[in-house]
């Protein structure tokens, strides 16, 4: 598990990262979401003890990223930013390396090696020198060195970068697995859907502080309101906005259509529907309107400049 | 769930531990320098000038020293070929070693510009570690190319004039190779943990190729002087250059500013007001409402002891200079005749005055002389980690202790001597020492600044500590140094020889 106290990161008069307080469980996935310089791989390298902490503190797997450094990279998984790899060695090799660097012994390795290549499609490009992979390739082999010594904690920074859609969809798959596995992962992503996709909660960083911070349906409901709902009719409304307003208040309408929010769809939605069949009024369709967390993370970002963080309950 | 990698110095208890950490620290770095070196093969951009220099160079200096040796023979100038080919032998070992010092330039700051660091840094691997394996790879490759071009040159040599080298010129030829490849790679390793570009990394690499440039051109004039014994010293001399360079790069090893660092920015003015705020010590408020005498105790005398380790280093150099004096005194004499000076007492007070050594005028001549050789002796020290600075204070006593040593020796009253120098140098000598300290100091915080700090930020902190104790403690001493050497000194000496 990962959990940081007031992590604080200053450079020189710099502020990277200030008073960050978090908490990633196991078998949980936390995106962490920000504008660039938000100071995310800042954050990301604190808890892989390449930089230490001005004040606050961190544990991952339950060690001080400040005092027990060895430790940390010992359990960690990191997918950096740039997948790093030596573009002279072949795939097998470079996972023989960092299997050595990380203890496991040569037969294990390989046995590993060729394993989670075979989750990605890689089996059989590990024969071949990594400058001759494609960019996809280089990603997923990089994800599959943070994996190579089956960390407890997982950072992975943009895992799905230069991805065509199948292999995205590999890698995200392999995260869901990953989480089944009761394993901690932060996420750092510009891809919102996938974080929405992925992420059992968000943490939104801009300017190195945490300004929002929940699961993504308690976001949307702090930061965008009530659900917005669509009904659909197979005739015209002709008046209906004035027949339920009693029950909702209507957003906006159309030729057929009307929006409406409900805090409680759960005893809105019923009750229009007895209304409408009551007088014999055809439903097409009643359906939550979708809203992105684009949506709360635009707001969230353009508003950052409030002091205090936008908690969600 | 993780596999782990275990620490000796938790399932090693006892005696055995230190072995087990070292046998692991070094197992460890030796999977860094197995693929580096692995990697190096496989660029036909390094193999193929160490190939070429291996094997073409030494046939090359080979017929050349055959060429030589016929011509020379025939104006029975000899002497000119048999020193030219153990020469040779040296040059042969040195141009594959060279190689060591671009691979090591580029080892960290090279991996940093492609990428490849951070996931290196993440891993488990130690500083030290990590650092050894670097400083491995980059050595091992050309060193095995410089064991081969010196083994296909003495062959060659062998069969053309049928010359064996003497084992204990071979000996020092592959040592000298060691640490030459070793204190290039070390510096060269130092200035890619410090650089941010590989180009950066290059412009510093002159920092080394001149300061080697000279020392091969001192072998070579070793080499054809003959006096092969002085290679010891030499090689003891980057022995502990090594030492030096080693300790500093793995002190100076930081993984944040290796990564986080990515331009190079020498902002005087700030430097500068840095410096001066040092200096003056106004860390908190409460500071500023110091007296001049607890600023003094605090800032002044707090820094002196600081320097505890340079005053001790200063001072025993200079106590052993003295003796050193004594010593060489044995062996080069100078004639008992040219001490006896009749009536030298007589003409004493004019030889002053022809010297300038009187008055005020006096004063300051003998203050400008004493500062002028502790800045420069300090300013040298600078960049030499404060070595130079040790050699020049000693020479003066040196030259006390060999010229008291000739003048018991020629029969003349030593303590005629120690009169011409004992009412000043009690005041001068500490100065020296403690002027000495500070440049020492100065020097050695590059080797090893103060943990938490970088080395510019324990460059300056010394440089702060060495002004004060320069502007407040040393300078004084001096000028009183002066106005005794000038006023008191004369009146002691003439009142001791009985004028």
């Amino acid at each position: 598990m990962i959990e940081t106290v007031g992590l604080t990161k200053h450079f020189d008069e710099f502020v990277a990262v200030q008073d960050v307080t978090l908490s990633v469980q196991p078998g949980e996935v936390l995106a962490l979401l920000g504008p660039n310089g938000a100071g995310k791989t800042t954050t990301v390298r604190m808890l892989t003890s390449i930089l230490e902490p001005t004040s606050g503190e961190a544990h991952v797997a339950g060690f001080n990223v400040a005092t027990q450094r060895d430790e940390v990279r010992a359990r960690v998984g990191v997918l950096t930013e740039n997948h790093g790899l030596y573009l002279r060695m072949k795939g097998h090799e470079y996972l023989r390396f960092y299997g050595e660097l990380y203890g496991i012994g040569q037969e294990v390795s390989a046995r590993r090696a060729h394993d989670l290549a075979g989750r990605f499609g890689l089996a059989d490009a590990l024969g071949r020198r990594l400058g001759e992979y494609s960019k996809g390739m280089r990603q997923k082999l990089a994800l599959v060195r943070a994996m190579m010594h089956d960390p407890p904690v997982l950072l992975l920074d943009e895992p799905t970068s230069a991805m065509d859609p199948h292999s995205a969809r590999q890698v995200r798959d392999a995260i869901h697995g990953l989480r089944g596995d009761g394993r901690t992962i932060i996420l750092c992503t510009h891809n919102l859907p996938e974080a929405e996709e992925l992420a059992d909660r968000i943490a939104i960083i801009s300017r190195g502080r945490i300004i929002a911070r929940g699961t993504p349906l308690e976001l949307k409901a702090r930061l965008l309101g009530p659900p917005l709902l669509e009904l659909r009719l197979g005739e015209p409304l002709n008046g209906l906005a004035e027949n339920i307003k009693d029950l909702v208040d209507v957003d906006s309408q159309g030729h057929n259509w009307l929006r409406f929010r409900a805090a409680d769809p759960g005893q809105t939605n019923p009750a229009i529907l007895r209304r409408l069949a009551e007088q014999g009024i055809p439903v097409v369709t009643l359906s939550e309107v979708p809203r992105s967390l684009e949506q709360v993370y635009l707001r969230v970002v353009s508003e950052s400049g409030a002091p205090q963080p936008v908690e969600a309950k | 769930m993780a596999t782990m990698v275990t620490i000796p110095e938790k399932t090693h208890p006892g005696p055995s531990r230190w072995w087990a950490v070292v046998h692991w620290n070094l197992s460890r770095a030796l999977i860094v320098t197995r693929r580096e070196v692995i990697d190096m093969f496989r660029d036909w951009r390094i193999i193929a000038p160490i190939i070429l220099l291996t094997i073409i160079f030494p046939f090359i200096a080979n017929w050349g020293a055959g060429r030589m040796v016929s011509w020379v023979t025939q104006y029975g100038a000899e002497v000119v070929g048999e020193r030219l080919i153990p020469f040779l032998l040296m040059v042969v070992g040195f141009f594959p070693i060279s190689f060591s010092l671009i691979i090591a330039l580029e080892s960290f700051v090279g991996e940093k510009e492609r990428h490849s660091l951070e996931p290196l840094l993440s891993s488990p691997l130690t500083n030290l570690q990590l650092y050894i394996g670097k400083t491995l790879s980059s050595t091992m490759p050309p060193f095995l190319g410089s064991l081969l071009g010196i083994t296909v040159y003495l062959v060659g040599v062998y069969f053309n004039v049928g010359w064996i080298p003497p084992f204990t010129l071979l000996v020092q030829v592959i040592l000298l190779t060691i640490v030459h490849a070793l204190v290039m790679v070390s510096g060269a390793v130092v200035i890619s943990t410090q650089a941010t570009s590989v180009r950066a990394a290059n412009l510093l690499a002159s920092f080394i190729i001149i300061p080697m440039s000279f020392l091969i051109q001192a072998e070579a004039l070793i080499m054809f002087w003959a006096q092969y014994n002085v290679l010891w010293w030499l090689l003891l001399g980057m022995v502990l250059v090594n030492v030096v360079l080693v300790r500093m790069g793995t002190r100076i090893f930081n993984r944040e500013h290796l990564l986080g660092r990515e331009i190079d920015e020498l902002n005087l003015i700030a430097s500068l007001r840095r410096w001066w705020k040092l200096t003056l010590a106004r860390r908190r408020p409460e500071d500023q409402r110091r007296s001049a005498l607890r600023w003094y105790r605090d800032e002044v005398l707090a820094a002196v002891w600081r320097m505890r380790g340079g005053v001790l280093v200063a001072a025993a150099g200079m106590l052993a200079s003295y003796f050193i004096g004594v010593r060489y005194a044995d062996i080069f004499r100078i004639p008992p005749e040219a001490f006896v000076v009749d009536d030298w007492y007589t003409r004493f007070a004019s030889l002053l005055v022809d010297a300038g050594l009187h008055g005020l005028q006096g004063v300051l001549l003998v203050l400008y002389q004493n500062v002028r050789v502790l800045f420069l002796a300090s300013a040298f020290g600078v960049f030499t980690f404060g070595v130079l600075t040790v050699l020049i204070l000693m020479l003066p006593i040196a030259l006390v202790g060999y010229l008291t040593s000739q003048m018991a020796v020629a029969g003349m009253n030593p303590a005629l001597l120690v009169a011409a120098l004992l009412p000043h140098s009690v005041i001068e000598i500490p100065a020296a020492i403690i002027a000495g300290a500070a440049a020492i100091r100065l020097g050695a915080s590059v080797i090893a600044p103060p943990p938490g700090k970088t080395v510019g930020e324990g460059w300056l902190t010394a440089l702060a500590d060495a002004t004060r104790v320069w502007w407040c403690l040393v300078l004084p001493l001096l000028l009183i140094a002066a106005v005794v050497e000038v006023f008191l000194t004369p009146t002691v000496l003439l009142w001791i020889a009985g004028g």
